[in-house]
């Protein structure tokens, strides 16, 4: 350690002690990295992989995909995890993407009540929300009031099928293609299919910005 | 945590960064390089499930990370108390080659739009089938797997591969009504949870 006393405040680190719970993590990462379990990068890598490669933008691609293409979209629905591959994205095989198709009459959304299974190789990691008590608990036995906290009020002639993913499969859902966004290119119908669409708690938009991209 | 009450509305966070803190990726990072090496998902589930009800309620995603990461590492004879006082490594951690065994064939007792019934159990242990829908009826949707039986698998015991069903319920049927008639829950189901209809 050094003393020098510039900088202080400046360069990212709190100055304050670290929390408990800092610690307890500290302590335990220390430990392992000793016995050789852990480099220190494996952290540094964890990160990365998912602040920048493995997000909603895969899902939002595949979701894309099978708008434009028949014949995808067939392919998508008999597997998922095979249809993410072929675009080029890994899918692991400790699961099995199953994609749920959103129709008229029928609208699709994803909960996990027992823990957070969530299909991360599609969608990132999940939202706090989603893994949180009022998500888990209600999402399942009044998912018409959760849907209208986020803004999706569903008419009572479309059917809600709520999947609880309680096994090794892991649910997308596929929207609708929205009206509106007809002779769009792949790309442009992408950039409206949001993370939230894909768990089933919105539907996509048509934006003047998606349309001007 | 199916159909229980109290916990409020849903808030979701405005541009929510992918960890609130670099140690939740940390903690992240430890349990994914131990997946597989120390123990599976069904061990990490169950350990989660163990921590007192009333701080599971209270902790964090990342805290319960943490604290099943620990326990189990405990358990599994990598890391010691001894060594978590002393602050340092005191012997070397076991390197246990953990092989998972392929699936057999598929062998489903039941096919799609089997009417079933769901068992009323309510084991010590880890177990996938959700309070909210013991002892209801439902309908086969899709048959899928064969996926390790976690009941067992949590637990070190013998694989246990069985078939796996969504299973669709009737909102009506699980929440009364209340529910919206024409809504649906879908849960994947292991086959010993369930019964044929014609059998209760």
């Amino acid at each position: 350690m050094t003393h020098d006393h510039h900088g202080h405040g400046h360069d990212g680190h709190h100055p304050e002690a670290p929390s408990d719970v800092e610690a307890r993590v500290l302590a335990l990462e220390s430990l392992l990295i000793e016995k050789g379990l852990l480099k220190s990068s494996d952290v540094d890598e964890v990160i990365s992989a998912f602040e920048h490669d493995i997000g909603p933008m895969i899902g939002a691609k595949v979701v894309a995909r099978a708008w434009v293409d028949p014949a995808y979209r067939e392919r998508l629905l008999r597997s998922g995890s095979e249809a993410v591959r072929e675009l080029g994205f890994d899918y692991p095989a400790s699961t099995q993407l199953v994609v749920l198709e959103n129709k008229p009459g029928v609208h699709n959304a994803i909960v996990c009540t027992l823990c957070s299974c969530y299909p991360w190789p599609v969608l990132g990691l999940p939202p706090v929300w989603y893994k949180s008590a009022p998500y888990r608990s209600r999402m399942v036995s009044e998912p018409r009031a959760v849907l209208e906290e986020f803004g999706l009020r569903l008419p009572a002639g479309v059917a809600v099928n709520v999947w609880d993913s309680s096994s090794d499969l892991r649910y997308m859902v596929l929207p609708e293609r929205p009206e509106g966004a007809e002779g769009w290119t792949e790309e442009q119908l992408a950039a409206i299919v949001t993370r939230d669409c894909m768990i089933g708690v919105a539907q996509p938009k048509v934006t003047e910005n998606a349309a001007a991209r | 945590m199916g159909g229980m009450q109290g916990f409020g509305s849903v808030r979701p966070e405005t541009d929510e960064p992918v960890f609130h803190a670099r140690w939740e990726g940390k903690v992240r990072a430890m349990a994914q390089r131990s997946f597989g090496r120390y123990f599976h998902l069904d061990e990490f589930r169950h350990a989660i499930e163990r921590i007192p009800a009333d701080e599971y309620l209270r902790a964090s995603y990342y805290e319960k990370w943490l604290i099943a990461t620990q326990t189990l590492l405990l358990e599994k004879g990598v890391i010691t108390e001894a060594e978590l006082a002393a602050g340092h490594a005191l012997h070397l951690a076991p390197n246990p080659a953990v092989a998972r065994p392929a699936p057999p064939p598929l062998h489903a007792r039941f096919k799609s739009g089997d009417r079933v019934v769901t068992k009323v159990i309510h084991p010590k242990g880890h177990t996938r089938l959700p309070r909210y829908v013991r002892g209801r009826h439902g309908v086969v949707r899709t048959v899928n797997g064969p996926f390790l039986l976690p009941d067992a698998n949590a637990h070190g015991k013998p694989p246990d591969w069985q078939a796996c069903y969504a299973v669709e319920f009737g909102a009506r049927d699980l929440w009364g009504p209340d529910a919206q008639a024409g809504d649906r829950v879908c849960v994947d189901l292991w086959e010993s949870y369930l019964d044929p209809e014609e059998e209760r």
